[in-house]
Protein backbone atom coordinates (compact mmCIF):
# COMPACT_ATOMS: atom_id res chain seq x y z
CA UNK A 1 0.00 0.00 0.00
CA UNK A 2 1.74 3.38 -1.44
CA UNK A 3 2.15 5.77 1.58
CA UNK A 4 -0.08 7.95 0.83
CA UNK A 5 -3.03 5.73 1.08
CA UNK A 6 -1.95 5.67 4.44
CA UNK A 7 -5.79 7.36 5.57
CA UNK A 8 -7.27 3.77 4.33
CA UNK A 9 -5.34 1.90 7.49
CA UNK A 10 -6.49 5.00 9.29
CA UNK A 11 -10.26 3.96 8.96
CA UNK A 12 -9.46 0.90 8.55
CA UNK A 13 -8.52 0.66 12.06
CA UNK A 14 -10.97 3.28 13.60
CA UNK A 15 -14.07 0.86 12.45
CA UNK A 16 -12.81 -1.93 13.21
CA UNK A 17 -11.84 -0.48 16.78
CA UNK A 18 -15.36 1.02 17.54
CA UNK A 19 -16.95 -2.41 16.46
CA UNK A 20 -15.02 -3.93 18.71
CA UNK A 21 -15.55 -1.27 21.23
CA UNK A 22 -19.03 -1.69 20.65
CA UNK A 23 -18.87 -5.74 21.33
CA UNK A 24 -17.35 -5.31 24.66
CA UNK A 25 -19.01 -2.21 25.95
CA UNK A 26 -21.63 -4.03 27.32
CA UNK A 27 -20.10 -6.63 29.37
CA UNK A 28 -16.98 -4.66 29.95
CA UNK A 29 -16.89 -0.82 29.76
CA UNK A 30 -13.78 -0.54 31.56
CA UNK A 31 -11.81 -2.93 28.99
CA UNK A 32 -14.01 -0.71 26.16
CA UNK A 33 -12.67 2.34 27.39
CA UNK A 34 -9.20 1.41 27.33
CA UNK A 35 -9.73 -0.14 23.49
CA UNK A 36 -10.53 3.12 22.63
CA UNK A 37 -7.73 4.67 24.27
CA UNK A 38 -5.00 2.78 22.78
CA UNK A 39 -6.89 2.97 19.19
CA UNK A 40 -6.60 6.04 19.29
CA UNK A 41 -2.78 5.95 20.22
CA UNK A 42 -1.89 3.64 17.22
CA UNK A 43 -3.87 5.86 14.76
CA UNK A 44 -1.66 8.96 16.35
CA UNK A 45 1.52 6.78 16.15
CA UNK A 46 0.63 6.10 12.42
CA UNK A 47 0.29 9.74 11.58
CA UNK A 48 3.92 10.46 13.50
CA UNK A 49 6.39 11.02 10.30
CA UNK A 50 3.66 13.35 9.03
CA UNK A 51 3.52 15.36 11.60
CA UNK A 52 6.81 15.71 12.29
CA UNK A 53 7.83 16.66 8.94
CA UNK A 54 4.79 19.95 8.84
CA UNK A 55 6.50 20.46 12.16
CA UNK A 56 9.83 20.93 10.47
CA UNK A 57 8.52 22.58 6.95
CA UNK A 58 7.01 24.83 9.78
CA UNK A 59 10.87 25.45 11.87
CA UNK A 60 12.04 26.08 8.28
CA UNK A 61 9.27 29.01 7.37
CA UNK A 62 9.87 30.75 10.68
CA UNK A 63 13.65 30.62 10.17
CA UNK A 64 13.36 31.79 6.72
CA UNK A 65 10.84 34.76 7.78
CA UNK A 66 13.37 35.85 10.41
CA UNK A 67 10.75 35.70 13.66
CA UNK A 68 11.78 34.94 16.79
CA UNK A 69 12.40 31.30 17.23
CA UNK A 70 11.03 31.62 20.88
CA UNK A 71 7.39 32.68 19.31
CA UNK A 72 7.26 29.95 17.19
CA UNK A 73 8.33 27.54 19.80
CA UNK A 74 5.67 28.95 22.16
CA UNK A 75 2.97 28.03 19.16
CA UNK A 76 4.50 24.76 19.14
CA UNK A 77 4.03 24.14 22.72
CA UNK A 78 0.72 25.63 22.88
CA UNK A 79 -0.41 23.58 20.19
CA UNK A 80 1.34 20.13 21.98
CA UNK A 81 -0.46 20.98 25.33
CA UNK A 82 -3.88 21.59 23.27
CA UNK A 83 -3.37 18.40 22.18
CA UNK A 84 -2.63 16.31 25.47
CA UNK A 85 -5.40 18.42 26.71
CA UNK A 86 -7.79 17.29 24.45
CA UNK A 87 -6.54 13.57 24.04
CA UNK A 88 -6.88 13.26 27.70
CA UNK A 89 -10.21 15.22 28.07
CA UNK A 90 -12.14 13.19 25.25
CA UNK A 91 -11.14 9.98 27.04
CA UNK A 92 -13.00 10.99 30.23
CA UNK A 93 -16.05 12.01 28.69
CA UNK A 94 -16.03 8.69 26.62
CA UNK A 95 -16.31 7.06 30.45
CA UNK A 96 -18.73 9.46 31.00
CA UNK A 97 -16.44 11.96 33.19
CA UNK A 98 -17.48 14.95 31.92
CA UNK A 99 -16.77 17.01 34.98
CA UNK A 100 -12.70 15.64 35.06
CA UNK A 101 -12.67 16.27 31.54
CA UNK A 102 -13.68 20.21 31.95
CA UNK A 103 -11.18 20.48 34.73
CA UNK A 104 -8.51 18.98 32.30
CA UNK A 105 -9.67 21.49 30.04
CA UNK A 106 -9.30 23.94 32.39
CA UNK A 107 -5.92 22.96 33.23
CA UNK A 108 -4.85 22.96 29.61
CA UNK A 109 -6.16 26.53 29.26
CA UNK A 110 -4.88 27.80 32.58
CA UNK A 111 -1.18 26.56 30.97
CA UNK A 112 -1.50 27.68 27.99
CA UNK A 113 -2.57 31.19 29.48
CA UNK A 114 0.57 31.31 31.77
CA UNK A 115 2.49 30.17 29.17
CA UNK A 116 1.53 32.77 26.75
CA UNK A 117 1.96 35.67 29.99
CA UNK A 118 5.62 37.04 28.81
CA UNK A 119 4.46 37.44 25.57
CA UNK A 120 1.35 39.23 26.26
CA UNK A 121 2.66 41.45 28.94
CA UNK A 122 5.36 42.78 25.79
CA UNK A 123 2.65 43.77 23.63
CA UNK A 124 1.00 45.35 26.06
CA UNK A 125 4.28 47.32 27.32
CA UNK A 126 4.89 47.78 23.77
CA UNK A 127 1.58 49.12 22.70
CA UNK A 128 2.13 51.14 26.06
CA UNK A 129 5.27 53.14 24.87
CA UNK A 130 3.44 53.74 21.42
CA UNK A 131 0.82 55.02 22.50
CA UNK A 132 2.76 57.28 25.35
CA UNK B 1 2.32 -0.96 18.04
CA UNK B 2 -0.21 -1.70 15.75
CA UNK B 3 -3.74 -3.48 15.15
CA UNK B 4 -2.42 -6.29 16.70
CA UNK B 5 -2.30 -4.15 20.08
CA UNK B 6 -5.86 -3.43 20.27
CA UNK B 7 -6.89 -7.25 18.90
CA UNK B 8 -5.00 -8.26 21.83
CA UNK B 9 -6.76 -5.78 24.53
CA UNK B 10 -9.90 -7.69 22.34
CA UNK B 11 -8.92 -10.89 23.30
CA UNK B 12 -8.10 -10.12 26.65
CA UNK B 13 -11.38 -8.40 27.13
CA UNK B 14 -13.54 -11.13 25.92
CA UNK B 15 -11.79 -13.76 28.45
CA UNK B 16 -11.92 -11.65 31.28
CA UNK B 17 -15.77 -11.15 30.47
CA UNK B 18 -15.97 -15.25 30.05
CA UNK B 19 -14.18 -16.11 33.14
CA UNK B 20 -16.50 -13.59 35.28
CA UNK B 21 -20.06 -15.29 33.58
CA UNK B 22 -18.56 -18.76 34.45
CA UNK B 23 -17.41 -17.60 38.11
CA UNK B 24 -20.17 -15.97 38.83
CA UNK B 25 -22.60 -18.98 37.85
CA UNK B 26 -20.59 -21.46 39.53
CA UNK B 27 -20.78 -18.99 42.62
CA UNK B 28 -17.48 -17.64 43.09
CA UNK B 29 -18.35 -14.37 42.46
CA UNK B 30 -15.03 -12.47 44.67
CA UNK B 31 -13.02 -14.96 42.50
CA UNK B 32 -14.69 -13.03 39.58
CA UNK B 33 -13.82 -10.05 40.79
CA UNK B 34 -10.48 -10.46 41.59
CA UNK B 35 -9.56 -11.53 37.92
CA UNK B 36 -11.82 -9.04 36.36
CA UNK B 37 -9.08 -6.82 38.35
CA UNK B 38 -6.37 -8.31 37.24
CA UNK B 39 -7.36 -8.31 33.79
CA UNK B 40 -8.20 -4.67 34.09
CA UNK B 41 -4.52 -3.96 35.50
CA UNK B 42 -2.73 -6.08 33.01
CA UNK B 43 -4.20 -4.29 29.96
CA UNK B 44 -3.57 -1.00 32.20
CA UNK B 45 0.43 -2.23 32.10
CA UNK B 46 0.27 -2.80 28.30
CA UNK B 47 -1.45 0.57 27.86
CA UNK B 48 0.79 2.30 30.21
CA UNK B 49 3.94 1.88 27.92
CA UNK B 50 2.39 3.45 24.93
CA UNK B 51 0.83 6.46 26.97
CA UNK B 52 4.57 7.33 27.67
CA UNK B 53 5.38 6.84 24.57
CA UNK B 54 2.59 8.78 23.30
CA UNK B 55 4.12 11.84 25.86
CA UNK B 56 7.41 11.47 25.07
CA UNK B 57 6.35 11.74 21.36
CA UNK B 58 4.55 15.00 21.72
CA UNK B 59 7.03 16.40 24.08
CA UNK B 60 10.08 15.83 21.33
CA UNK B 61 7.67 16.88 18.47
CA UNK B 62 6.45 20.39 20.04
CA UNK B 63 9.30 21.50 21.31
CA UNK B 64 8.86 21.20 25.07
Amino acid sequence: MAKDMEIVQVVGIGIIATITILAIKTQRPEIALQLGLISGLVIFFMLLGRITSIVAMLNDFAVKSKIDMQYIGLLFKIVGIAYICEFGSEICRDAGENSIASKIELAGKVSIMAMALPVVTALVNFLGGILS
Amino acid sequence: MGIDLVFRIAAIGILISVLNAVLNKSGREEIAMMTTLAGLIIVLLMIVNEVVNLFDTVKTIFQF
